[in-house]
């Protein structure tokens, strides 16, 4: 028994000790750092560093930026997940489909978004949606509708993101969804034929049972990818027009990476953390009542 | 995923500082003296070509230019100084200056200043050399500077009946909405991005009173002058003499400005370059530059720009010296601006007839000669940021300018409230900590 569990030591050591570097001790470096209040003066002089505790936290569950950051993220999650999810799932089906043709070219060019920069991407879309000059603009002009300030306008700039984001990653949530769908054995369709079910009845008894544990994975990472929304409105919108679109980690970044407030920006982090396992955890507890994980 | 932001967190500085340890020249000859310096951006490129005629000059200096990238800029210098790795010199934006100073960071010049034939402090505007006097010491020496005044379409200001441009408040608001009758709705007088803070930050320097009061402890924002600013900054979008856009929807201000889209732009002196560049020959006499109009008359407008500034960790702060005192000379100054088009901070170099015959430089030179720093505070910058996200509400209508006054007050005095412990404990501890 003893040697060989020295032995399963040995074989963990090397991954562990990694993890012991990189991850385990700046986390706890990151949770001690959330309890002070470092900034550029404590830089300057240790003296001036104080522990705070938790005021860092309570000082962010009273600042309004911090709630409407949160608010703004949680909407980019709540429209942008289910978005991005039925969008990829009807891309798979389509390219599942026994009479598409051409199936790797368009699997490649619905993957391609996926695959380029976000920044130059941002920035093709930046002009798309100018609102004087943007080509969707004019062609919104072009069949008679108002053209709208989709980037200008509070309420339009985050749904506008949105669509970006649902555009920029649904090609790797069709990859997954397509290797579920390929993994669900024929049988079953032909025996469902055989009995009479329709292809929408087919689609709701077979398809989605059976990609249930597909669609847990592909939720899980779509969650806390889009949790980490930071990109597209930094380069886009720089978080405006009226702060609009400043996403939680945005709001991290400007605090610890502009500003030098490191305390407060680890508490931000942390927070982040704490929500994201909760949802994570919520949505695995969920599946497994459902009896799919 | 976690662990990757946890980790980008506490590592980042890290990687960083390990980054910039390795861009550091490596030690050569011991006889030639390598000096590190870092300079940003354009600046940065352009310097390159300036400093061969220096090492011809002196043989045992070589210099190693780094250029860093302005948006991140401010970080590396901070994560520098927290792993000693800084240069020996620097280009700092001279609200920086501030900042870094009250890090310990600089070294005080005053005495070599005073040493030195070439640097004469008369010879500078003198809010642009104020800018770099921290507490009664000085730490910078202004290489190039930066303001802000309005480029106009004179043929617009024309056809709506006016030959001159604007020289207060009253006339400016006069003239927009002139503009504004003759354009109709799809154009505009002026074009005041809403995420930039430079132009509202500008309008609050021309009011004789600072925008933070008690030695920098507290915010102002609701001093009569500032909120006059405010009142005029909110009519212009009151009435649409603005578009309430941001500069990231305006990709190409320099064609629309040549277009009428509007017919002021509040902007700073690289654009003298751009619109030359941009816009056709045959539309080069319509625009012209003209001093910011002041509440009452003539404004004064900030005093940016950058500095150069040498760090108290260099070994080489005399070969530092002799290299800033050779980018300050007139003639070198000149081939800058050459380069790159940034305006000098010296009276003498203005005396060249690359300035001196130019009308449209001209504007800039009366300009500088009432810029005013900004408040001179490590916090500075954060709360200008501010001035912007208040700004945009006020300007959609969600504030009044009071209001707007009352909010500003409140951010600013949450912003400076470590600073205000910091300068109590350090009168109660008589350390002289910085």
């Amino acid at each position: 028994m003893r040697p060989q569990r020295l032995t399963g030591w040995l074989f963990a050591g090397p991954a562990l000790a990694v993890m012991t570097v990189f991850f385990f001790i700046p986390v706890l470096g990151g949770l001690a750092l959330s309890l002070t209040d470092f900034d550029p003066y404590a830089l300057a002089d240790w003296h001036n560093l104080r522990f705070v505790g938790l005021g860092n936290y309570l000082v962010l569950l009273e600042r309004p930026a911090f709630w409407s950051a949160l608010g703004n993220t949680l909407y980019f999650v709540v429209a942008g997940v289910p978005l991005t999810m039925g969008l990829a799932l009807a891309a798979a089906l389509l390219l599942n489909h026994r009479l598409a043709r051409w199936q790797g070219a368009f699997r490649t060019a619905l993957f391609a978004p996926v695959v380029t920069t976000v920044v130059a991407a941002a920035v093709v879309w930046r002009y798309l949606f100018n609102t004087r000059a943007g080509m969707i603009n004019v062609a919104l002009q072009a069949v008679g509708l108002q053209p709208v300030d989709w980037l200008g306008n509070p309420r339009w700039a985050m749904p506008t993101l949105i669509l970006f984001a649902a555009w920029k990653n649904f090609g790797y949530d069709m990859v997954l969804f397509l290797a579920g769908l390929q993994a669900i054995d024929p049988f079953l369709y032909e025996a469902a034929r055989l009995d009479g079910a329709s292809a929408p009845r087919r689609f709701w008894h077979i398809t989605l049972p059976m990609l249930a544990p597909t669609t847990l994975i592909v939720g899980l990472l779509t969650v806390a990818g889009y949790f980490q929304l930071f990109a597209e409105p930094y380069v886009i919108t720089e978080g405006g027009p009226l702060q609009s679109t400043v996403s939680v980690l945005y709001l991290m970044y400007d605090d610890g990476f502009k500003w030098w407030h490191l305390g407060m920006a680890s508490a931000i982090a942390f927070l982040l953390f704490a929500l994201i396992y909760a949802v994570s955890f919520m949505l695995l507890r969920l599946a497994r009542k459902r009896g799919a994980a | 995923m976690n662990a990757r932001r946890a980790r980008g967190l506490a590592g980042a500085a890290l990687v960083a500082v390990l980054a910039l340890a390795a861009c550091r020249a490596p030690p050569q000859n011991p006889r030639i003296t390598t000096l590190s310096f870092w300079a940003m951006g354009r600046e940065g490129e352009a310097v390159r070509a300036l400093i061969p005629a220096f090492e011809r000059e002196h043989p045992d200096i070589r210099v190693h230019v780094d250029i860093l990238p302005w948006k991140g800029a401010h970080q590396k210098l901070l994560t520098a100084f927290a792993g000693d790795t800084t240069p020996d010199l620097c280009q700092l934006g001279n609200t920086w200056v501030a900042e870094l100073a009250s890090l310990g960071a600089l070294v005080p010049l005053d005495a070599r200043v005073r040493r030195t034939q070439g640097i004469d402090p008369h010879d500078y505007f003198p809010g642009i050399w104020d800018t770099n006097r921290i507490d009664g010491a000085l730490y910078g020496i202004p290489w190039y500077v930066d303001t802000r005044l309005l480029f106009y379409r004179k043929d617009l200001l024309a056809r709506a009946g006016f030959d001159h441009p604007p020289a207060t408040w009253a006339q400016w608001a006069r003239q927009m909405a002139a503009i504004k009758r003759m354009v109709g709705p799809s154009g505009y007088a002026i074009l005041l991005p809403l995420n930039e803070f430079e132009q509202l930050e500008s309008l609050g320097l021309q009011s004789s009173q600072p925008m933070l009061r008690d030695g920098g402890r507290y915010g102002n924002f609701q001093s009569p002058g500032f909120v006059r600013a405010l009142r005029f900054y909110d009519r212009i979008f009151r009435e649409h003499w603005a578009p309430l856009v941001n500069n990231t929807e305006v990709p190409n201000p320099w064609t629309e400005f040549g277009k009428g889209y509007f017919a002021f732009y509040f902007s700073g002196p690289w654009n003298l370059v751009e619109f030359r560049k941009r816009l056709p020959a045959d539309e080069q006499d319509d625009w012209a530059t003209a001093p910011l109009p002041g509440p009452d008359g003539p404004g004064a407008s900030l005093a940016g720009g950058s500095s150069l500034v040498i760090f108290r960790r260099s070994q080489h702060a005399d070969a530092a010296w002799a290299l800033i005192t050779y980018l300050s000379r007139p003639a070198v100054q000149l081939r800058f601006y050459r380069l790159v088009g940034d305006m000098p901070p010296r009276r003498s170099t203005w005396a060249f007839p690359a300035f001196a015959d130019d009308p449209k430089a001209q504007a800039f030179r009366v300009q500088l000669e009432r810029a005013r720093p900004v408040p001179k505070v490590p916090e500075w910058e954060r709360i200008a940021t501010q001035l912007a996200v208040v700004g945009e509400r006020m300007a959609h209508g969600e504030l009044t300018p009071e209001q707007a006054a009352r909010v500003l007050d409140r951010r600013s005095d949450a912003i400076l409230a470590k600073r205000r412990w910091v300068l109590a404990h350090r009168g109660a501890h008589g350390g002289d900590a910085p």
